[in-house]
């Protein structure tokens, strides 16, 4: 993955920068040691390392201010930084880049019951955002698989979804209001705990705008009651045709469960070894999930069950307990960490109509025999979100490029069908030369053009979203 | 101006010398725009349709009465319950799909799935320039670049004329039934509201209307959808939530539903309407600052108290606009939907803060740097 070559100007002012860095900050928020900035040299992209100029921690906006606006001045690039678990390179620093990690900042400022919201400060990490309103009975919906780790800072910039996004939606539907630091320091509050804007939407094109609009210090989440229950029903199917189609009949008949996930046999036998949830071994797994009181439980599900009988499964068995739910979840979202344990492996993230699922992962397996590597697939079926693994082995020569051309071809394919790049994950560094596909330059262009609004000298996380050549002109 | 295709479009605003009125149906008008009239109804007609997928893509001057019917021809609907603003706002004409995108038009149920911008997924527009530019596309999940298609939701025809645009849908429910109880006094009414929304029976609509001359006119319903022996285990135990209540099922309820959804009640009284969006926990504020200065006016809650219409008949509506200008500042945002004769366009209207204002000037130059889409008489 190629990157600009850092300004030599700002490398050869680094005293300056940390000082000026330091003289605002508290003493223990700037980093500048090349042993602990070494901390910082990659996220979840661990491909690609680099470790950047310095690193400050802030505590609070204000604090977030002074350091923008202090880079600002001196014409030093940052790169904003949740937790650090970007699939996409998001955080990925650069050498010549000041890295602005919000992890400190993760006080719970203002839950407000009446009016169903969560005030947060954006370091503060998914999951404990439903940790800090479950004893009350109530949950903040997105749920992406890093929801132990990763922070809200980075949902929003990446506008995450999760498994349970089919009912509740993605980040910036659950999202209300942020305080944003522009790059210059100037501190924005956008939205707020009523709903929608009166002008403009700024709060829906800063949501999933990958740190480059601004850094989101604190965040208004709306939170909801938590349903009565829930209840996961695996079925097995002899070919992804089958488990394709019964997954678009179930949509059509008008239930909504709260999750259909998909597994290819890959995916569930690495899966199974390492949670031991009772998958079948079948080509293709479906986990569905629905909500509510045992009744509906039951009625949501014997309706889904009849619908599946015609697409002849070869396994249907539902979760008798909470236990065995908790394990059916847990096999599907160490999906990625269990399939770490046999092979390095590049993760995807297209989204392609439902439609054309059987098609897709058909062309998938061609693509894979015909580069040498195999592909695992786990994803959301229900919102066509695709999670193809390509395993690989980082320490052969060549195989990592192998592994990026085989999966450019793959999200070229889901462009093709009618999909994206990107469901979830974002574009950052690794999809950022494949934008050309899904847009032209015009398209990119209009996008381009609301980050000069935002970030005229284009110091946040420059070199990354859109293609060097078409952003370079603005990077100078 | 009345271009029949998307390439027509751009070529007539590249060539365009002053400034134009984009205009769809006609329903929501905006106020005294200047310019002429760009007329989007030549962009007719249903792109695709894949009920499997619950999508639809649709050219943006396409009536929404033949979007509507497309969709229940498939048992399917638009999720946001889209407002009919024609009745409260004496209007004619026939609303378009880019019309109700670019109000992010959305109703009661926008407390269970959201607004307008929740649903829309892709966009097709002709910017300012004459650039065409699409974003988002036909799938529900998309992250890549960045999200103009909520930027253009709601916009108001301020960035760029939309030439398709595309939906993620909903399958109509099996049963719906409305929990409705009489004679409420507004502050126990909306608690209500808040505890069956804060309760796990998924709640598709919460409203108080208090649009009559007394307290035992008003009017407290609460909406659930879904299959029907789930409908109806709900609704026993949101009963025990609200105390003595009657249960309306199907059609009915679908009629108290659509009148709260327009505003219906305001529409034969005289007299200015408002459209505020506030925290739902401060539903009561701006209603009682308009009582603490003396100033009669009648009001409709929504969203549990998240939206809020208020009439104030013709003599009051200037002072009832200061005082909702003022009460509303920090808690949310008031749009004036029915002025009377000899108001400002945004009598009651809270001043976005300099922040803000900066962007969006910002964002609307980028868009349109030749400032010639609906831009508003002075």
């Amino acid at each position: 993955m190629y990157m600009p070559p850092p300004s030599a100007l700002v490398l050869s002012r680094k005293a300056e920068i940390v000082a000026r860095l330091q003289d605002a900050l508290p003493a223990d928020a700037v980093i500048d040691d090349a042993a602990e900035t070494l901390a910082y040299e990659c996220d979840g992209l661990a491909a690609y390392r680099c470790p950047p100029l310095a690193v400050v921690l802030p505590r609070t906006t204000a604090e977030v201010s002074a350091a923008l606006r202090i880079c600002w001045e001196l014409g030093v690039p940052v790169v904003p930084r949740g937790s650090g678990t970007s699939l996409a390179g998001g955080a990925m620093p650069t050498a010549d880049c000041v890295i602005l990690g919000v992890a400190r900042m993760n006080a719970v400022l203002e839950t407000d019951y009446d009016s169903r919201f969560i005030r947060v400060q954006s370091g503060r990490t998914n999951l404990s955002v439903t940790g800090a309103v479950e004893a009350d009975g109530f949950f903040y919906a997105p749920d992406p698989s890093s929801q132990l780790a990763c922070a809200i800072a980075g949902n929003i910039a990446m506008n995450s979804g999760g498994a349970h996004c089919l009912k509740y939606g993605v980040t910036t539907n659950n999202l209300l209001g942020v305080t944003l630091v522009q790059m210059d320091g100037t501190v924005v509050d956008v939205g707020g705990p009523w709903m929608d804007a009166p002008g403009l939407d700024l709060l829906g094109v800063i949501c999933g705008s990958e740190g480059q609009l601004g850094v989101v210090t604190e965040a208004t989440l709306r939170i909801l009651p938590k349903p009565e229950g829930a209840r996961p029903v695996l079925m097995g199917f002899d070919s992804s045709e089958g488990a394709g189609a019964c997954v678009s009949a179930i949509i059509k008949a008008g239930i909504l469960p709260v999750a259909i996930e998909f597994m290819d046999r890959l995916l569930i036998r690495v899966c199974e070894d390492f949670a031991h949830a009772g998958y079948p071994d079948c080509e293709a797994l479906l986990i569905i999930e629905v909500e509510g009181s045992p009744e509906e439980i039951d009625e949501q599900l014997s309706r889904i069950k009849t619908i599946a009988a015609a697409h002849n499964p070869v396994a249907v068995r539902e979760s008798a307990s909470e236990d065995e739910a908790k394990k059916i979840w847990l096999g599907r979202k160490s999906a990625f960490s269990a399939i770490g344990r046999i092979s390095d492996y590049m993760c995807l993230d297209g989204t392609i109509p439902v439609s054309s699922l059987p098609y897709v992962l058909r062309r998938i397996g061609e693509l894979g025999t015909e580069y040498g590597l195999a592909v695992g697939n786990v994803f959301h079926a229900g919102d066509g979100n695709m999670h193809p693994l390509i395993l690989y082995d980082a320490n052969k020569p060549g195989d990592l490029e192998i592994c990026e051309a085989l999966g450019a071809e793959i999200l070229k394919l889901c462009v093709e069908v009618g999909g994206c790049l990107t469901g979830e994950h974002g574009v950052g560094i690794e999809k950022r030369d494949l934008m050309g596909v899904q847009f032209t330059p015009e398209d990119m262009e209009a996008q381009m053009r609301v980050k000069d609004v935002f970030d005229p000298k284009w110091l946040l996380n420059p070199a990354k979203v859109f293609p060097l050549d078409l952003s370079d002109s603005r990077r100078r | 101006m009345h271009p029949t295709s998307e390439q027509e479009l751009a070529e007539a605003i590249r060539d365009a010398r002053g400034p134009l009125y984009i205009r769809g149906g006609g329903t929501r008008s905006l106020g005294a725009v200047e310019g002429d009239m760009l007329a989007t109804g030549g962009l007719s007609g249903i792109t695709l349709y894949e009920p499997g997928a619950l999508t639809l893509v649709v050219q943006a001057g396409t009536p929404l009465a033949t979007v509507e019917a497309a969709l229940a021809a498939e048992n399917q609907r638009l999720p946001f319950e889209v407002p009919d603003m024609r009745v409260l706002r004496g209007s004619q004409g026939n609303s378009t799909i880019g019309g109700v995108v670019a109000d992010n038009a959305s109703g009661p149920r926008r407390v269970q799935v959201g607004a307008c911008r929740d649903s829309l997924i892709g966009i097709r527009m002709v910017n300012g320039r004459g650039s065409v530019i699409k974003n988002g596309g036909r799938v529900m999940k998309n992250v890549t670049g960045y999200d103009l298609v909520k930027l253009m939701a709601g916009s108001r025809g301020t960035l760029g004329v939309l030439t398709e645009v595309s939906f993620k849908l909903q399958a109509r429910p099996e049963a719906e039934a409305t929990l409705r109880i009489t004679g409420l006094a507004s502050d126990v009414a909306l608690a209500i509201l808040r505890r069956c929304l804060g309760s796990p029976y998924d709640v598709s609509g919460a409203a108080h209307v208090d649009a009559g001359a007394t307290v035992a006119d008003t009017l407290t319903l609460i909406r659930i959808e879904g299959l029907a022996g789930s409908v109806a285990y709900r609704a026993g135990e949101l009963a025990r939530l609200t105390g003595d209540c009657d249960v309306v099922a199907d059609e009915e309820s679908a009629a108290l539903w659509r009148d709260v959804r327009d505003a219906a009640p305001f529409a034969s009284m005289p007299g200015a309407v408002w459209r505020l969006s506030v925290t739902p926990g401060k539903a009561m504020v701006v209603p009682d600052a308009l009582s603490g200065a003396g100033i009669p006016h009648r009001r409709l809650w929504d969203w549990g108290g998240g939206r809020l219409w208020i009439l104030a008949g013709p003599d009051a509506a200037s002072h009832a606009a200061d005082t909702i200008r003022t009460a509303v500042a920090g808690i949310g945002h008031a749009t004036l939907v029915r002025p009377v004769a000899g108001m400002a366009n945004d009598a009651g209207e809270a001043t976005e803060p300099a922040t803000i204002a900066a962007l969006s000037r910002g964002l609307r130059t980028a868009f349109d740097p030749r400032g010639i889409f609906n831009q508003i008489k002075a």
